[in-house]
């Protein structure tokens, strides 16, 4: 056990700054919080759906949470049930397989609900796109509110988009 | 003693298809993969087996008065998916098969999507879905069922698992795959060769530098191009520095599920300076589109290639401590012990590959078994384990991300001076060819049939988890529902690789 304490101890703290937000983005921030959406403030729970994604924005989101990011001192946490969740972070240029089940967690989160979606796929299906198992983006399925480019998008831009979401 | 890949083509009728696999049964011949293509109206079922260096790669051609095909699975059952895959995207059916139920398909095509009969439109409507799955059902007193996915609770990709459990164990699980299905065959036929890399390098995108070499190898094959020595050795480091990348977020993950949050911590910091290392050198955290048929894009000047060897070094002083701490924990290490066993006998049955594979007994390793530049002159220790279980698979992995940290070292150390690519051209015939590469899962082969100039006709890419998958099931059973998670984990295997 003193091992892991000293280890800890050694590592210190490692979690770099918040990213700020481009002046693009803080623009978009400010209308989505006119919207309503800034109230979410700094408790926010995020659910997360991979619509059809090839997992490489699944390696990047996961590398949010650790302590370089910390994404919870941000005041974010994914949770496991979308009836919790006020955001949903879909990846993936949704398969035609995954359509349903995008449209069921959709369904049971509780207003008012954000949708963020995370990809150059997710935007209108990029490569994929003209796929015949492809729908062709998150927002041919349900409205989407802040789109994160990338292929994957780091965990920067991953941040900046989640805070552009709920209003900077 | 030969060392190189010796690839056998085969062109065989329906019993000699049959007959092949039947020969490859009684010489241990793993099987590798099952595919098909149309091209020309040439309807062609394809299968590759492997043993030591030979590469046998057998060829059907239907007649095109049949829809059907011979069945390997009795003998190889991991051909099963595989041919139902062909039942679902061609529409031709294998016959003799023992299950027939659809795999890819989930009820949402009104014809074959990939049967040249009938292109399907890309935004044809629903048709209602099929009835549901029929999941093989267990009966008995105290028997109920646990359905789980495609939406995971954690951030993972989605799928289907069905458990079948008494009490707090899990009597059988079965799995039920294809929810993340993107056609990436039918987007290769027609495209060119620069929208096909690309699309290779995101079957997988934890395999990128896999996938994109697998199906690099398959172009150079089939034009007789050769990579310049420079651009072989950084191949290789690129495809170690991608396994080194998931053997450290897994082992953190395997950590964490298991209940020590340390772990993941620890783990996620070294994969974040990996990763950023990654971003400075060649451009691209995960090192996607880094390599191209004849070479790869980036080249690492001499300031580059000292931090990466220094950077190894810090590294792998901290895997080691961290390697001490996991392996003494006995919290950790009684979660891992016996847990999710896959019996070296079982996992010989099913031709596993991988570190999945090595941690059951297998000794598959095309690094060692056909091993190509930098691999000729740098030897790579195998590690092999016969527990099978989570242990094992988690020490194969120490095991592998140390070994990938000595590798890097020696491949950086020698370096060879030149250029980093060759021009592959647009010009040439038409031609097959043939990849395999060992990627941090395991054995990726790509078959690429190559048009006039720059055009794919056709292709398929073989992600190792269409192998692993099944032997999760196998891996299960007898196991509380609670250690699921850490067992999956300890697996990792992509549900986007398999589904395609």
């Amino acid at each position: 056990m003193h091992h892991v304490l000293l280890h800890i101890l050694k590592t210190g703290i490692v979690t770099g700054e918040t990213p700020r937000l481009t002046e693009d983005l803080a623009q978009q921030a400010e209308l989505l919080a006119r919207k309503g959406f800034g109230r979410f403030g700094h408790t926010l729970s995020i659910r997360h759906v991979d619509a059809g994604s090839c997992n490489g924005c699944e390696a990047e989101i996961s590398m949010m949470s650790g302590p370089c990011y910390m994404l919870e001192h941000l005041g974010f946490r994914f949770v496991a049930s979308p009836r919790h969740a006020d955001l949903l972070l879909v990846t993936g240029p949704v398969s035609r397989h995954m359509k349903e089940a995008l449209l069921a967690t959709w369904e049971a989160m509780p207003h008012p609900k954000i949708v963020v979606s995370t990809g150059d796929c997710a935007l209108d299906g990029g490569l994929f796109k003209s796929s015949y198992a492809v729908e062709g983006g998150v927002s041919s399925v349900i409205p989407v509110d802040v789109h994160i480019p990338g292929c994957p998008p780091d965990p920067e831009s991953l941040i900046r988009g989640l805070l552009t979401a709920v209003g900077g | 003693m030969t060392t190189t890949l010796a690839t056998t083509v085969l062109d065989l009728d329906g019993p000699g298809y049959e007959n092949l696999s039947r020969r490859m049964h009684e010489e241990q011949y793993r099987l590798v993969s099952v595919w098909a293509s149309e091209d020309h109206r040439n309807i062609r079922v394809f299968s590759a087996y492997m043993n030591g260096v030979n590469l046998v790669i057998g060829r059907f051609s239907v007649p095109g008065t049949e829809q059907t095909f011979p069945s390997i699975a009795s003998l190889f059952p991991a051909a099963s998916r595989m041919e139902r895959t062909i039942r679902d995207l061609w529409g031709w059916r294998p016959a003799n098969a023992h299950d027939l139920r659809p795999w890819l398909d989930h009820g949402l095509w009104k014809h074959p999507p990939l049967s040249g009969e009938s292109p399907p439109a890309s935004n044809s409507p629903d048709t209602p879905p099929s009835a549901d799955y029929a999941f093989i059902p267990v009966e008995g007193v105290g028997v109920h069922e646990i359905p789980v996915g495609p939406v995971h609770a954690g951030l993972i990709e989605p799928g289907h698992f069905r458990f079948q459990v008494v009490g707090e164990k899990v009597l059988r699980l079965e799995e039920r795959l294809g929810y993340t299905h993107k056609g990436i065959e039918r987007l290769w036929q027609g495209s060119s060769l620069e929208k096909a890399i690309k699309l290779a390098g995101r079957i997988s995108g934890d395999t990128t530098v896999g996938h994109a070499l697998a199906f690099s190898r398959a172009v150079e094959s089939a034009r007789g191009h050769r990579v310049p020595l420079r651009g072989q050795y950084l191949r290789a480091l690129l495809l170690e520095r991608e396994r080194i990348a998931n053997h450290l977020g897994d082992l953190g993950a395997l950590a964490n599920d298991a209940g020590l949050g340390f772990g993941l911590s620890q783990f996620i910091i070294l994969k974040e300076g990996f990763l950023r290392q990654n971003r400075t050198i060649f451009g691209h955290r995960l090192l996607m589109d880094q390599i191209l048929p004849g070479g790869v894009v980036t080249n690492p000047d001499p300031e580059s290639v000292a931090t990466m060897i220094s950077e190894g070094e810090a590294l792998l002083e901290q895997i080691r401590v961290l390697e001490t701490i996991i392996n003494e924990h006995g919290g950790l290490q009684d979660r891992f012990f016996g847990t999710g066993i896959l019996t070296p006998e079982a996992a010989q049955e099913w031709g596993l590959c991988g570190f999945v594979g090595r941690a059951s007994g297998q000794k598959t390793d095309l690094r060692t078994s056909c091993p190509e530049p930098p691999f000729d002159t740098i030897a790579v220790n195998r590690g092999v384990d016969t527990g099978g279980d989570v242990r094992a698979r988690v020490a194969i992995r120490f095991f592998e991300v140390i070994e990938s940290l000595r590798l890097q070292r020696l491949i950086l150390e020698s370096l060879p001076e030149g250029a980093i690519s060759e021009t592959t051209g647009t010009t040439g015939g038409e031609g097959e060819g043939v990849g395999l590469v060992e990627g941090w899962r395991g054995e990726i082969l790509c078959w690429v049939h190559l048009g006039e100039g720059e055009k794919i006709l056709a292709a398929h890419a073989h992600d190792p988890s269409t192998i692993l998958w099944p032997a999760l099931e196998w891996a299960v059973p007898g196991n509380l529902v609670a250690d699921f998670p850490l067992i999956n984990k300890s697996f990792n295997l992509s549900y986007s690789g398999q589904d395609g």
